[in-house]
């Protein structure tokens, strides 16, 4: 399999019209934003801050860009999401409130998507369509073909996107979704999106997958695929932006595997240190913004400075919020009213 | 009268035509079978899936996080266990995103012995299911009760398990009491709503006009009253109990039969009430015997009413082996049998302090 991310054949940059410097730019804060939430998430981890930290650093450049393309809202009309635990940039270019996420993080009563029960990064928004995160690796895939369904019935723009990692391809689940989204005749408008960072936990996925690439699977479904390099930004976005345009448009299933990097490892139980040897696509990505001119090394120097102060002044403060109540544990166990249409009035503010 | 796995077929028109089902799926549910039981012959709504129960309970709780609702049928409960996670899962939807999203969802399945079914076709599923919390869980024994639960099922805004003891689908028997609105002839019913025998490509059902009748979750029904034994279970063992209990009434044991009907929430002021009484109990359920929910009802029983009873709380319940055997020998030896229940019934009656 690959790992060059230079040599995937759907990237022809120099075939395409560029992005516009105002999405470049937007691209570039939002990743920027979510690396800089990360790292102050590990930091929080290390002093004692929070008791497990797992993210996404590393992916930012393909989690950004699917956060502004999605189709964002409430009900099938609009873009369902089936996320994992490393999608925070997705969730920062989507408008989540980092502070949000430091609440999780310190588990905190006044944590939105969870009410401090769940790790951070395990996001749930329903007026956005965020489907609850769950750490078991695969399952929203089984998930999945459910609410595209809803999707196909509502003849909106909307689609469901699920996303997941490479390793969690061998779950039975990944197969569950390729096959019930490609019934003939009855195909499904669902966006599956493999970001493949070549591990799972500490084993090489190249020593468990036959397949050379995981998009190889859906063929047999006739499901169109891509292979992307998913550390560029600009391929990620545009890339991104066709498959679902043919999803919206088609109705039928589509298959994405993007490789991206793990920069810290694949969470606080493995240490949480930077991997300095896998191409980092906010550097990569900031050489190719300074080189063209459109944002200067101070300008994004301070930037990242201002955001790292932020994210510190927001640790110190969130320290302050309450804990959840023993008695707590009571409650959402049920509905108490149908509320699947309608947001609770507890969701989280952005 | 409707036979239970008609009253099922009724609720479920019922939840199509006015509760806001979208979807009643699963292995062979849809035409033209509509389901191995009938179960759902007829229904508008009902559609084919494919060999594959994790992707049935998986699209059951998309549909329901995406606000339609669906009703999924896992063929055998015997083969629900490769998708306990996701039971989980559809369980924790809204305490894990702290009632931010909810998940309506049924899942229907056949549980228990009694129709020969081997090792892969007899399980029980109420212990495994009253061990994941944010389910409701009901079993029907009779034909009122299996249309009023499954219309309060599918009402629920949470995740609601239907169990169906497989045994008693065809029967009719338990509870005088029809269905408001169904037809006063059996023959009448079936010409009505069961589909023809070979080429059904044309034959669409003629519903009849059913009322509503919602059975609320967590009241159990006193099915046989009785001074001296109280028996509580549920399903297949309610048909057991009450033909125990009158074995036990020849002989002078005045035996109270409680129907337990929703096993999550269960009505423990209807056991506290009947247990004041009688002062005698035996829970009696054919799963089997180990960390069964038996255990839990009588562990709840020897806290609270410790000193209220005069002998000690019986379980009668399956025995602990992997499957429950083809021939009848083996059946009989592996769940509560008749005339077992009638003995432990007399056995309680005559123990003294």
């Amino acid at each position: 399999m690959s790992t060059n991310p230079s040599r995937h054949p759907t990237a022809t940059p120099a075939e395409e019209p560029p992005l516009s410097t105002e999405v470049l730019l937007c691209l570039h804060d939002a990743m920027l934003r979510a690396r800089c939430l990360e790292e102050r998430l590990i930091r929080m981890n290390k002093q004692g801050d929070g008791f497990f930290w797992v993210g996404g650093p590393g992916e930012e450049a393909l989690n950004a860009s699917l956060g502004l393309l999605v189709h964002k809202g409430c009900g099938p009309e609009y873009d369902y999401l089936h996320l994992h635990y490393r999608s925070t940039a997705t969730l920062v270019a989507m408008g989540a409130d980092p502070m949000d996420t430091l609440r999780q993080m310190k588990s905190v009563a006044t944590d939105p998507y969870s009410a401090g029960r769940n790790f951070c990064n395990h996001y749930s928004i329903h007026r956005w369509n965020v489907a609850p995160v769950s750490s078991p690796i695969e399952v929203q895939f089984s998930m999945a073909p459910g609410t595209a369904l809803a999707n196909k019935r509502a003849s909106g723009r909307g689609i469901t996107i699920v996303q997941g990692g490479d390793a969690g391809t061998a779950e039975g689940d990944f197969s569950t979704c390729l096959l019930w989204c490609s019934r003939p005749g009855h195909e499904l408008p669902c966006l599956m999106i493999v970001t493949n960072n070549r591990w799972g936990i500490s084993t090489l996925s190249s020593d468990q997958l036959a397949p050379k690439h995981i998009v190889d699977r859906a063929k047999p479904f006739g499901i169109k695929t891509a292979v992307i390099d998913g550390n560029d930004p600009e391929v990620s976005y545009r890339e991104l932006k066709k498959a679902m345009d043919y999803v919206r448009t088609e109705g039928r299933p589509f298959l994405l595997e993007a490789t991206v990097s793990r920069l810290y490892g694949h969470s606080s139980a493995s240490g949480a240190n930077f991997v300095p040897d896998e191409p980092d696509c906010l550097v990569l990505f900031e050489n190719k913004l300074e080189e063209r001119k459109l944002l200067s090394r101070q300008a994004m120097d301070d930037l990242r400075a201002k955001y790292t102060q932020e994210l510190l002044d927001a640790s110190k403060r969130v320290r302050d919020e309450p804990q959840p109540k023993g008695d707590d544990i009571w409650k959402h166990i049920f509905a108490e009213r149908d509320g699947a249409s309608k947001p609770s009035p507890k969701s989280p503010s952005g | 009268m409707a036979t239970v796995v008609q009253a099922i077929r009724l609720a479920l028109h019922v939840g199509e035509e006015r509760l806001g089902v979208t979807d009643v799926f699963g292995q062979d549910v849809g035409p033209p079978l509509g389901g191995v039981f009938t179960q759902s012959q007829g229904l508008k709504t009902a559609w084919n899936t494919p060999l594959d129960e994790r992707g049935i309970i998986g699209t059951a709780i998309g549909l329901a996080l995406a606000g339609q609702r669906p009703v999924a049928e896992i063929q055998f409960c015997d083969y629900a266990f490769n998708m306990i996670d996701l039971l989980k899962l559809a369980g924790g939807v809204s305490w894990s995103s702290a009632g931010d999203w909810s998940c309506p969802m049924v899942l229907m399945t056949p549980v228990g012995s009694g129709i020969r079914g081997s090792i892969y076709h007899s399980h029980s599923f109420d212990a495994q299911a009253t061990r994941i919390p944010g389910w409701k869980i009901v079993m029907p024994s009779n034909p009122l009760d299996a249309y009023g639960l499954m219309l309060s099922a599918i009402a629920d805004p949470n995740p609601v398990m239907f169990l169906a003891p497989k045994a008693l689908l065809r029967t009719k028997a338990g509870r005088n009491e029809r269905i408001p609105g169904e037809p006063d002839d059996d023959r009448t019913l079936s010409k009505m709503i069961d589909a023809p025998l070979g080429d059904r490509s044309k034959w669409r059902p003629d519903w009849p006009d059913v009322q509503d009748f919602f059975i609320p979750f967590g009241k159990a029904r006193v099915c046989r009253e009785g001074r001296d034994v109280t028996v509580v279970t549920y399903g297949r063992m309610v048909v057991v109990a009450t033909q125990a209990a009158e074995l036990a009434s020849a002989v002078g044991v005045d035996v109270e039969v409680i129907d337990l009907r929703s096993l999550h929430p269960y009505d423990w002021d209807a056991i506290r009430a009947s247990v004041r009484k009688t002062k005698r109990v035996l829970f009696l359920n054919e799963d089997t015997e180990v960390t069964n929910f038996g255990e839990h009802l009588l562990r709840r029983t020897v806290e609270e009413l410790f000193y209220e009873l005069y002998a000690p709380p019986r379980i009668l319940a399956g025995a602990h082996v992997p499957g429950i055997g083809l021939a009848d020998s083996l059946e009989r030896a592996s769940v509560p049998q008749t005339d077992q229940v009638a003995a432990v019934l007399r056995e309680l009656a005559a123990h003294q302090p």
